[in-house]
């Protein structure tokens, strides 16, 4: 048994698997404002990294204990995610849908420049080194693991929140009608708003799982931005069930494809898959 | 020489060859084809040519070629499929992406013959001289400006071809209702194929040039997502629907960020970006046709004002 599974390959997916549950975090907030605003925030890597600095920030510089900070960064990205819907989205949400994907992009640039013009370009570090867990022969970092659990933790949250509570089903229903609930009494506008800082909160708490375990830099969100959109795209924009799912096979394929070649063909393998299956099911793999 | 420095003309080449590569991406940006994926077909024609020559001495002649077949095949390969399945808006744009980043990482993989992220420098062929026809190399910025002001007066050439050809009436049909435009006997795959060849053609031509003029290539600066939205975003401030909309979108990007760079020295280094996207999305929401559609309009209402 032991000369066909390679211990290393299976430490490979197991990462993997750590890697699925925090990549499936990332998409739920995009899918979240997705399915309910049917808007693309093509700037939700750049208020990850918004956070990660106020994690940073707050942490090193003001010495706040690092949990409160964490939440304190999670309210920041929640507010700028009700700031992004109130003066950039609301304004163009009669506008043709592909105005909405550019303006986000609008978002993406500014967001950037202004992080390397406030905080400048250099690679800033938490500090904050935890252990790595040893089971057997493999070794996983105990980061990736704590993420692993509080994302799925935040899954199961929301998951609750949205089939669970009034405002909850609300959002649900506007997300399968939006002409009819108006007429419901439910305020549209009010979801929206409520939406997008629920989307920015989850942003925000993926924003402290990532800065356990990378360095802060202003170009940051080009690293996994794409890899978020994909995801979501790849299960079905709008699809949370669909983005969780695809979150773990685009995991794999980086985790294991990276064990046997390197790093980025496990990327390039990743995406020609996505754009294969975008061929295949034009709607995502979970898609209507 | 002539009396103009060599500063002015740097920045006269740059506006003219980013122009152009913009109005590349407004062939088919235009038309409803929106395409974040832009950044691969330049990366294939930068690295294609730099890797030929380096590798196998092979003239950049023969090499943009192959890079132009190279960027065609990609073109269909990518573009059937999205077109014969109807894969249209957001989801043409993500597929688009991926495509780029495909680029991208490929470049970074190949590290041992491309250089990785830290780039790649053409051999040089110059050896004192100024002109090295075989090589695609000139020390002298008046002869580039002659090259990009001839490819940019091409790429307004074909823009006006296609603004005036049958085909761009069939796809501004396809973008308003697909499956109408295909009911009164339009060939919907055919006619996006042919425009995104053209545009993909464009840009790797952009790229090749672009490697040859800064004789120096980067993944980053070649391929990527960056590099695509910088292009979607640069005909979106210019002005996408008229012709010059596109390097007048070069134009103000490089004008902007050189005139801080001046006004200010290196002190605030990405003032001009951070300003450049503030005003984009005060584009897209007030000013979606930009700054040169927005000029021509107010022109118009000023002359018509009297008449009506």
């Amino acid at each position: 048994m032991s000369e066909v599974f390679d211990i290393f390959l299976l430490e490979a997916v197991l990462n993997g698997l750590l890697l699925g549950g925090l990549l499936a975090l990332l998409s739920l907030g995009l899918n979240l404002v997705f399915g309910v605003i049917d808007v693309v925030w093509i700037c939700y890597a750049e208020l990850i990294m918004c956070g990660m600095y106020a994690v940073y920030y707050l942490h090193v510089q003001y010495h706040w204990p690092l949990v409160l900070a964490m939440l304190a960064a999670i309210g920041i990205v929640a507010f700028l995610g009700w700031i992004l819907h109130q003066f950039v989205i609301r304004p163009v949400l009669s506008a043709e849908p592909i105005n909405q994907l550019l303006v986000t992009g609008g978002v993406l640039f500014f967001l950037q420049a202004a992080a390397t013009l406030v905080f400048g370009i250099e690679f800033k570090n938490l500090g904050v080194s935890l252990p790595s867990v040893q089971i057997g022969e493999m070794s996983f970092s105990s980061s990736r693991l704590i993420a692993f659990f509080v994302a799925l933790a935040g899954v199961l949250a929301l998951w609750l929140f949205l089939s669970k509570t009034y405002l909850g089903t609300a959002i649900r229903a506007i997300s399968q009608d939006r002409a009819v609930m108006p007429l419901m009494g439910v305020d549209p506008a009010r979801i929206f708003r409520i939406t997008s800082a629920m989307g920015g909160a989850l942003a925000g708490l993926a924003s402290c799982l990532l800065v356990l375990q990378y360095d802060i830099h202003p170009a940051i969100g080009l690293s996994f931005g794409p890899i978020t959109f994909l995801i979501c795209v790849l299960g079905g924009l709008g699809n949370m069930v669909g983005g969780f799912v695809a979150a773990f096979i685009f995991a794999q394929f980086i985790a294991v494809g990276g064990f046997f070649f390197a790093l980025e063909w496990g990327y390039v393998i990743a995406f020609v898959f996505f754009i294969a299956v975008m061929f295949w099911r034009p709607r995502g793999l979970l898609g209507k | 020489m002539t009396g103009i420095g060599n500063y002015p003309l740097h920045l006269a080449i740059l506006v003219l060859l980013w122009g152009y590569i913009y109005t590349s991406w407004s062939v088919m940006g235009r038309l409803g084809l929106v395409s974040f994926g832009h950044g691969a077909f330049m990366g294939i024609g930068a690295y294609t040519v730099v890797m030929l020559w380096n590798h196998f001495g092979l003239t950049p002649w023969i090499g943009a070629l192959v890079a132009l077949v190279f960027t065609t095949v990609v073109a269909i390969v990518i573009g059937y499929p999205c077109f014969r399945f109807k894969i249209v808006g957001h989801y043409f744009a993500l597929v688009t992406l991926a495509l780029s980043e495909v680029a991208r990482l490929v470049i970074v993989a190949l590290r041992d013959h491309t250089g990785g992220s830290l780039g790649a420098t053409p051999n040089s062929a110059l050896h004192g001289e100024t002109i090295a026809i075989g090589a695609l190399q000139f020390a002298s910025k008046e002869v580039w400006l002659a090259i990009v002001f001839v490819v940019w007066l091409g790429g307004l050439v074909i823009w006006r071809k296609v603004d005036r050809s049958m085909g761009r009436f069939a796809l501004q049909a396809i973008a308003e209702e697909e499956e109408a435009a295909a009911s009164i006997g339009i060939h919907v795959t055919r006619a996006k194929l042919r425009i995104t060849i053209i545009s993909a053609l464009m840009t790797c031509v952009g790229g090749i040039l672009y490697a040859q003029y800064q004789l120096y290539v980067n993944p980053d600066a070649v391929s990527g997502i960056a590099i695509s939205l910088q292009m979607v975003f640069g005909v979106i401030a210019g002005g996408m629907f008229v012709m010059l909309g596109p390097t007048v979108g070069a134009a103000f990007t490089i004008l902007l960020a050189e005139g801080l760079r001046l006004g200010f020295g290196n002190k605030y280094p990405a003032l001009d970006t951070t300003i450049y996207g503030v005003m984009l999305v005060l584009f897209i929401i007030y000013m979606p046709k930009g700054i040169l559609g927005a000029a021509l309009d107010l022109f118009k209402t000023r002359r018509s004002v009297p008449g009506t």
